[in-house]
Formats: structure tokens, C-alpha cells, sequence
């Protein structure tokens, strides 16, 4: 076939293009028309094919995104917001911090190790981008049930990919969350987190201004693999009598991305680079669109100079192709040299491939002849925008009405004993540790905190000690049976965990995990969501810096449950106060922070035992959250704590489980005045955590409590090497042991 | 004069920032040597640090063993040099003949990070001063590729000439024959081991033991009085 040239598409108005096979809509196929005045060129339709995706222009979310720019606490730790690779926040002592969580969702099912292994490329390349060196990666997953025999296909080849990539590229995995649950059998999430640090100075952002600047491209050579990959696979319903996707995936190299970071730290130090961008979703269409579109001028790119892994690749392909390991730099010219210099030595190919135009197009030539010129804004930028209906959805009202609170509580003390070790046994609370152990949580010798904690921390600074902690929490379950509730109660759990270890959030990322937007009821679950987030975030005080959607989760007509993840970062000035969850000093005095009341909708408890789901989450009281985040970050400070664990799914009963495993001790527990038994160790309530009170400390501890009006209850000791529930039953730390710590392998090993 | 120790960056390298800090802690003076360098830059000793040199790919540690820093690295350990290899620096050792045997994949073929107890069976090592025989001691274990592996006779004599420097206890974490983490040369100058003394150096970091920090207090005491 001839070249498609801007020239021959301008004679040719009527040729036929396959717009409709690269996932384009007849209107939207209509408007490149429109901006371009002709019909587009094979490569043009390419890039817009690429760049109007639902992954790329977030055409059903943007409506609903707006919110989070709107809503905006009064937080002056922002420096950089949403729009760039990642947001940026001012930790203090002139550093800065930026993050992210992005999906991998589709490629992950269709390919679960290279899925999975290139979501942890690309998050990190993002942070890279904005100038910083990636300090730690967490990864949030969901997966179809437990026992069924494709999570032992997906999970597996997850695990090993995230560890594969992560562990060969020396960064500290150091949270995250495995859930299972049906309605993510055909789309398990692969979420994917990272956190970089820089100095303020060091910000850099994607923007090609300069006219006669380079534009150098640099890292893997371009190949085959994911030719329309994340964009176009993550754009749609994955159909069971579909064609295998599977070339569709990217292939990860994590030794050439370790070079890449390097090398691009290198160059950051000398200040030599106007503008960067990483190649992700839509590789060269993405980086040369977006980088000319949000500087000054055009570009001109010679794209046969692109360094290729397979000679035969076509301009479109080349424009598409979603290879790994790539960024794309601009440069001034007497740089130039030398940025070559610094690639030359971390074995890194850099080829300049154009430069910045006083021009207003973006302008790609083919040895020598014009396959594309276009407006970069209207491909970058300008993409498609969708009001999707939406509706309430008709099954909600009864979903809600069925009260968890009607099912069938423990009988006696001894059903109560057996269902407490069915739970710390089930798969999702029982320990994750055959998957965690999987992933280097030690590498660059700054981690503080790592899971099962709380909260992930690292130390950012070894002179003063200043850290920061990120955790990742999302409870579809909840989000189910009230989407607005939901969303809030994922930001709750995220900022209270990191409260829990010490240190005070600051602002937020999150991953929306929806299903088809083209369904209104899915719409619906979205419009509700983003509105508590926004919500939620501006009552918290807790921006959103930035962040990913994931949509068409779904197979056939079942979509997911709506699951956003929140990840909350915070600060704290000095590791040596971090808390950690173990109960490590027998003696010390337990308390129970916050107010408990019979909420089991949704609950840990409600599935494990009776396999239910309805009625409505447990309450959120925002403003009660941020009270008990504030005494758990004083008490760390002044050492009124030595440990501290959230309450969250599977109630207070299973955050006592995990501490006393962790630490090694057992608990003498009473119930409270008001509670029942039951209550006391299967209520969900939000705002709410456990603590380890030297005995020391206590009277400091609750006059603190209790000055500031948080509700706290003595509910015991940490001691001998059982739980005990006084009255009720008691269990051999050894037995709950086995019975937390043997599911997993025994399901997956 | 203070004690210089040299820590090699290969590409792919991971903890060369760690072994680097850690030679710091322990009262050194850290110098970072590039692989492409054959200038040793007149250091007293070497850690070949953890990672992925080159990927792992081939074979772990059987591209960075032809780096032009071996050349003079393995000239010089030949002459008394101390070196520790920790994880893939110990790979390179093997694969540079410097220390017998070789690391094949864990039996259970998953990557292992954890907190793994050793016995100290050689405190004689220039690396293993510090600790007393039979000493047990904490430190982080992170790899794939770390069954450890020689043909019987090897084994034997590593045993009988007691080159068997460190053991696994509490569960052999990957197969390793005679569950051997780390071996010494017959002179005692160099060491390699599978698991990470370096994650091991600050009471607050890692596994807030400080077991690993014996490695550089030993060399150091020995460069000191050598």
C-alpha cells in the first residue's frame, strides 16, 4: 500500500478509513474531518483513534472529574495539580512529593504477568516524568473469588509480574491491598501506586516551548507490542467470543526502565531537559500531541529516525505502539550534546527526532513526506466530551433495603469463638503475606513501615528523618449498596491508616474502577462516587492531586462492583515516631477509639458468614475522622502509643488479630458498657481504632481524649498468648495464627 | 587515614545506595566505582552489592562478571583484597570464579523477601570478625536466584576447611545444598552470601535489627590494624 500523505488524503476525501475498527464513533469520525478540513491521514487517524480512547480522553468522566478541581480544600501543599503526568505537594524542608495510582485492569486479565509488570513501568515512569526518583510502588488488587480456577491463572501471573518488574527495578513495594470477590472474576483490578521525591527546584512538566528546541526520544527501541494496547483494551467491554487480545499487551523490560531512571535522574541534575514526557497509553501520538500542545509552538517530528525493534512497522503502528520503556525529552540545542553524553553512558538510546516550530501544528513527516498535520490541541486536548445518562439504578432500593442487621447472629459463645476464626481465616482478611513476601519491601534501605501495616512509610531525608506514608483503600462492597457512601468511606479508611501510623495526610490519588459507562446505572454508581470523593476531600482537607478511571469493567452485561481506591499521602517530620500495628509490650492498656453501633452492611461478617450483600455501609462522620486522625498523630508524636491499627472490614476483632500476631502477645478483652459481644467484634463503624497505651501514659492519653471530646473505651490488656473475650471464649494465638496465615497458600501455592 | 570501601554500581545494581550508607554508619569512607572503570581508586576493600546487573539476563551475574572493573577487581581479590559480594554481588563472585559453586532458582520458584535468621559458622573471615562462631544473627533475604549449589566434593571441602560461612536456621528459604547462605575463599578475604547484611545497619529501618552491621565493622577493624 502507498503512503497515505496529508497530500493524497486532501485528493482522496472519499477514501474508505476504518475509523470504526479503531474503536472511533461515526460523530467523532465526523469532527477530526471537520477540524482538519479534510479527511485525516492513516497516521492522523491513528493518533486521534489512540488519543480520543476512553483511557486517554476520559470522554464519560471528565464531567464528573471537574469536581475535583472545583471542590478544592484551602491546602497550600499544592504545587503542582491535576493534568500533568502526577500532582506534586510540599512535604516541607524543601522537598517535594508526587503520586499517583493507575490501572492496569485489562492487559492484566488478557496477559496477568506482562498486565501487571507494565503497570508498574508506567505509574513509575509518570513520577519520573514530573522530575522526581521513585521511592516506593503499592499495589492495590482485586481478584474473582478465591477459590476459583482462573484467580489461580490471574493472581499468580500478577503477583510474579508486579514482583518481577518492581523487585528488577529496586523499588520498595510497601503496600497495598488484595481483595477477592466475585464480580471480579472476568476483570480483576491491577491497580499500581508510586511515590517520588524531589526538591521543589526539580519540578519539571510536560510542555515543548522554544522554537528550534530537540525533541529526543529516548530508552527502549519502538516495537510491535501493544499496538493500540492500553487505549484501545481499556476502552471496552471485554466480549467472551472475542478475538485473543493478547498481542495487544505491552511487554516490560524492567532492566532497560532502571537505566532509564537513572539516566533521567542524571539529566535532571544537570538541568538539561525544557520539558519531558513519558510514553505511555498511545506512546508517540501521546508524547508529541500533549508536549506541543501544551507548550507554545508546533513540533516537527521525522518519525523514520525512531529507533525501531522491527523494521517493518508502518507510521501508523510506529505512532501507536504502546513499547515500553520510553520518554520523550525537549531540549535546548547546546544540551544536546551532552544529554546524548549522559544516555551514552547508561547504555540508553537517544535519537533526536525533531524540534520545536514556531508553527502552530504538529507536523510528522515519513522520509520526507507529510503523514500528519494537525492542530496538537484538538488530538491532545479537545478530545470528544460525553454527558452519559444516568439514573439511579432500579435494584438499589431493594439492595439497600435488605438490612444486614435481619441476619442470624451467633447463638452462644462457642458459635461466636467459631465464626471470629472463620473470619481471620476467610480469604480476604486472612494474611496476604505469600503474596507480599513476593515483593521487595527492603531495597534502598528507607523503609520504615511496610505492609501489613497500616500505612506504608519511607524515609525521605537520613539527616532529619522526615518520611512520608501512603496507603491505598477501597471497599466495593460498600460502594455497592451506596456509591456516594462508599467513595467517602475509602477516603475515610486511607486517611485514618495513615493517621494510625503517625503521620498526617495531605492530599489524595485516587483509581476509579467502574464498569460501562454506556450503562446508566454504571453512570449513575460514577456520578455518585465522585461526588463523595469531592465532597469528602473538601470537608477532609485533603486535595486530589490526580489520579486514573478505569472503565468498561465489566463482562457482558455484570459490571463490577464500583470500586474507587483512595490513597492518601502523609507527612511526618520524624520517622522514630512512626506507629506501627504490633502489639509488642506486654502490660500495655488497650483502648478503643471511637463510637461503635450495630453496623453489618456490607460487612466482613456478613459475607464470610451468611454470603450476604445489602442494607446500607456503616455511617460516615467526616468531621469525626479528622478528630481521631488528629489524636492519633499527637499521641504518636508524644509517645502516648506504641501501637496503633485502624478498624475497618472484619471490625475490631480482626484488627486485635493482626496486631497480636504481629507483635507476638495475646489480649485480655472486655466488652464495653452498651455493646454486646457480637457488636464489639463484627461492627464495621467507621472512625474508629485500637490502640497500645503504655500504662505510664494512660491518664496522659484519655485527659487528651477527653479534652478534646473523642470517645474512648478501656477494653483491655495485651497479655499471655490467647485472645480472650472475658465471659465469652478464648483462642490460642497459635491457632488463630494458623488459621489467618494458611488460606492463602493453600489456595495459591 | 580513614578506610576506603569501594561499593560497584553495574547496570542494574540496586543497593549500591544501601551498602553505601551502610560502609558510612559503620565509620568508612564510601566510594561509589563505576563498572565501566577499571580504576579501583585506591580502595581498602569492595562490596559487590545486590540487584539485577544487567536484568539477570543469560544468567545472574554472568554479564557483569566481564565488566572492566572486574578485571582489576578480580586481580587484585586474587591478591588479598577484601570482597564481599552480598545477593547478586555474590552471583558475580561465583560466576568470576572467585567463590566455588553457583545460585539456581528458589526450589519453590517464587522471588522470597523476609526477614531470614543465619548462624554465623566462620568468625575468622575478614568480613566476620565482628561476630563470634555460632553466633545467630537477623538479616534480610530478598531474591529469586538463591540456591545455592556445588557438586559434593565442593561441598565437602567447603565444610572441612570450614568455608562455610554462614547457615540458614529456622527453614532453608530456598533450597540451598547443606542450607548454605554464604561461603568464604580459603584465604578469608572474600565473602559472598545470599542475604543483605546492608538492609540490616539502623535500628528504625527494614527489620529494625542492626544484625548486618558486623560485615563493616569487621573489615574496617581489620583494614585498621592490617
Amino acid at each position: 500500500m502507498s503512503l497515505d500523505t496529508v497530500k493524497h488524503a486532501a485528493e482522496t476525501p472519499d477514501a474508505a478509513q476504518p475509523w470504526k475498527e479503531l474503536g472511533l464513533k461515526e460523530d467523532e469520525y465526523a469532527r477530526i474531518r471537520e477540524i482538519l478540513g479534510r479527511r485525516p491521514t492513516g497516521a492522523e487517524l491513528a493518533m486521534y483513534s489512540v488519543m480520543w480512547s476512553e483511557h486517554c480522553s476520559y470522554k464519560s468522566s471528565k464531567v464528573h472529574l471537574k469536581q475535583f478541581g472545583e471542590k478544592v480544600p484551602e491546602n497550600d501543599a499544592m504545587l503542582v495539580g491535576i493534568g500533568e503526568n502526577a500532582g506534586v505537594v510540599d512535604v516541607g524542608q524543601g522537598y517535594a512529593v508526587t503520586f499517583k495510582v493507575e490501572s492496569h485492569n485489562h492487559p492484566s486479565y488478557i496477559e496477568p504477568y506482562q498486565g501487571a509488570a507494565t503497570g508498574i513501568g508506567g505509574i513509575v515512569r509518570d513520577i519520573l516524568a514530573m522530575g522526581a526518583r521513585p521511592v516506593a510502588v503499592v499495589d492495590p488488587l482485586r481478584f474473582g473469588a478465591a477459590d476459583h480456577p482462573d484467580t489461580k491463572r490471574v493472581l499468580p501471573g500478577v503477583v510474579a509480574g508486579i514482583g518481577g518488574y518492581g523487585n528488577c527495578l529496586g523499588l520498595p513495594n510497601i503496600g497495598g491491598e488484595v481483595v477477592f470477590d466475585a464480580c471480579y472474576q472476568g476483570n480483576p483490578l491491577v491497580n499500581a501506586g508510586c511515590i517520588g521525591v524531589m526538591k521543589h527546584e526539580d519540578i519539571h512538566l510536560a510542555q515543548a516551548s522554544g522554537p528550534g528546541n530537540k525533541v529526543i526520544l529516548y530508552g527502549a527501541r519502538t516495537g510491535g507490542d501493544g499496538i493500540g494496547g492500553v487505549s484501545v483494551l481499556a476502552s471496552e467491554t471485554f466480549e467472551s467470543t472475542g478475538p485473543a487480545k493478547r498481542p495487544a499487551v505491552q511487554v516490560g523490560d524492567p532492566f532497560q526502565e532502571k537505566l532509564l531512571i537513572e539516566c533521567t535522574l542524571e539529566i535532571f541534575k544537570e538541568n538539561l531537559v525544557a520539558g519531558i514526557q513519558d510514553l505511555g497509553g498511545a506512546g508517540l501520538s501521546c508524547a508529541t500531541s500533549e508536549l506541543a500542545s501544551a507548550g507554545s509552538g508546533g513540533m516537527r517530528v521525522e518519525l523514520d529516525t525512531v529507533p525501531l525493534r522491527d523494521s517493518s512497522l508502518s507510521p501508523e503502528e510506529i505512532l501507536m505502539s504502546e513499547s515500553q520503556e520510553r520518554m520523550c525529552a525537549i531540549v535546548e540545542p547546546q544540551h544536546v550534546d551532552r544529554f546524548l553524553e549522559i544516555c551514552e553512558k547508561w547504555d540508553v538510546i537517544a535519537t533526536v527526532i525533531g524540534e520545536v516550530t514556531d508553527g502552530s501544528q504538529l507536523e510528522i513527516f515519513w522520509h520526507g513526506e507529510q503523514i500528519v498535520d494537525v492542530p496538537p490541541r484538538s488530538v491532545a486536548h479537545d478530545g470528544p466530551v460525553y454527558h452519559r445518562p444516568f439514573a439511579r439504578p432500579s435494584w438499589q432500593d431493594a439492595l439497600q433495603a435488605d438490612d444486614a442487621g435481619k441476619l442470624a447472629r451467633p447463638a452462644d459463645a462457642a458459635e461466636l469463638r467459631e465464626q471470629v476464626l472463620k473470619l481471620v481465616a476467610s480469604p480476604n482478611q486472612a494474611s496476604k503475606s505469600w503474596i507480599t513476601d513476593q515483593y521487595d519491601r527492603f531495597v534502598q534501605g528507607n523503609t520504615v513501615l511496610a505492609m501489613p501495616e497500616d500505612a506504608g512509610m519511607v524515609r525521605i531525608d537520613a539527616e532529619s528523618n522526615l518520611g512520608v506514608a501512603l496507603a491505598t483503600d477501597g471497599n466495593g462492597r460498600y460502594a455497592k449498596l451506596d456509591p456516594y457512601t462508599g467513595a467517602q468511606l475509602a477516603l475515610a479508611e486511607s486517611y485514618r491508616n495513615v493517621a494510625a501510623s503517625g503521620a498526617k495526610p495531605l492530599a489524595i490519588s485516587d483509581c476509579l474502577n467502574f464498569g460501562s459507562p454506556e450503562d446508566p446505572d454504571v453512570m449513575w454508581q460514577f456520578a455518585e462516587a465522585t461526588r463523595g470523593l469531592a465532597d469528602g476531600c473538601l470537608e477532609l482537607g485533603t486535595p486530589v492531586t490526580g489520579g486514573n478511571v478505569s472503565l468498561y469493567n465489566q463482562t457482558g452485561e455484570t459490571a463490577i462492583h464500583p470500586t474507587p481506591v483512595v490513597a492518601v499521602l502523609g507527612v511526618i517530620d520524624d520517622v522514630n515516631r512512626r506507629t506501627p500495628v504490633a502489639f509488642a509490650q506486654e502490660g500495655q492498656l488497650l483502648y478503643l477509639l471511637g463510637d461503635t453501633a450495630e453496623e453489618f452492611g456490607g460487612s466482613a461478617w456478613s459475607e464470610v458468614v451468611h454470603n450476604h450483600l445489602g442494607g446500607l455501609p456503616p455511617k460516615v462522620d467526616l468531621a469525626r475522622e479528622k478528630l481521631l486522625a488528629e489524636i492519633l498523630i499527637s499521641a504518636s508524636r508524644d509517645g502516648m502509643i506504641d501501637a496503633a491499627h485502624d478498624l475497618s472490614d472484619g471490625g475490631l476483632i480482626q484488627a486485635v488479630t493482626e496486631s497480636c500476631l504481629r507483635g507476638g502477645n495475646g489480649a485480655r478483652l472486655v466488652v464495653p458498657d452498651g455493646l454486646d459481644a457480637f457488636t464489639f467484634l463484627f461492627s464495621e463503624s467507621a472512625g474508629r481504632a485500637v490502640v497500645a497505651v503504655p500504662r505510664s501514659e494512660e491518664l496522659r492519653f484519655t485527659d487528651m481524649c477527653g479534652a478534646r471530646g473523642l470517645p474512648v473505651a478501656r477494653i483491655g490488656v495485651v497479655d499471655g498468648e490467647e485472645i480472650e473475650i472475658q465471659g465469652e471464649f478464648s483462642i490460642p494465638l497459635s491457632e488463630l495464627r494458623t488459621a489467618h496465615e494458611a488460606t492463602i497458600p493453600a489456595l495459591l501455592a | 587515614m580513614t578506610t576506603r570501601i569501594g561499593v560497584v554500581t553495574f547496570p542494574g545494581t540496586l543497593d549500591d545506595q544501601d551498602a553505601l550508607r551502610a560502609v558510612r554508619i559503620a565509620g568508612a569512607e564510601p566510594v561509589s566505582l563505576w563498572h565501566r572503570d577499571k580504576d579501583l581508586h585506591q580502595v581498602d576493600a569492595v562490596v559487590l552489592a545486590g540487584g539485577f546487573s544487567y536484568g539477570d539476563y543469560l544468567r545472574a551475574g554472568a554479564i557483569s562478571r566481564f565488566s572492566p572493573v572486574m578485571e582489576t577487581l578480580i586481580e587484585q581479590a586474587r591478591a588479598g583484597m577484601p570482597v564481599l559480594g552480598i545477593c547478586n554481588g555474590f552471583q558475580i563472585l561465583t560466576e568470576a570464579h572467585l567463590l566455588p559453586g553457583a545460585m539456581l532458582r528458589n526450589n519453590h520458584l517464587h522471588f522470597i523477601c523476609r526477614d531470614q535468621k543465619l548462624r554465623v559458622e566462620n568468625a575468622e573471615t575478614a568480613w566476620t570478625s565482628d561476630y563470634s562462631a555460632g553466633q545467630e544473627i537477623s538479616v534480610p533475604l530478598k531474591n529469586m536466584d538463591g540456591r545455592y549449589t556445588a557438586d559434593e566434593r565442593t561441598l565437602d571441602e567447603l565444610e572441612a576447611e570450614g568455608r562455610v560461612a554462614f547457615r540458614y536456621l529456622d527453614g532453608n528459604p530456598n533450597g540451598s545444598l547443606r542450607d548454605i547462605a554464604g561461603i568464604t575463599n580459603a584465604a578469608g578475604n572474600i565473602v559472598g552470601l545470599m542475604p543483605h547484611p546492608e538492609h540490616a545497619v539502623e535500628p528504625l529501618i527494614g527489620t529494625g535489627r542492626t544484625d548486618g552491621l558486623g560485615f563493616f565493622t569487621s573489615i574496617i577493624k581489620k583494614l585498621v590494624n592490617a
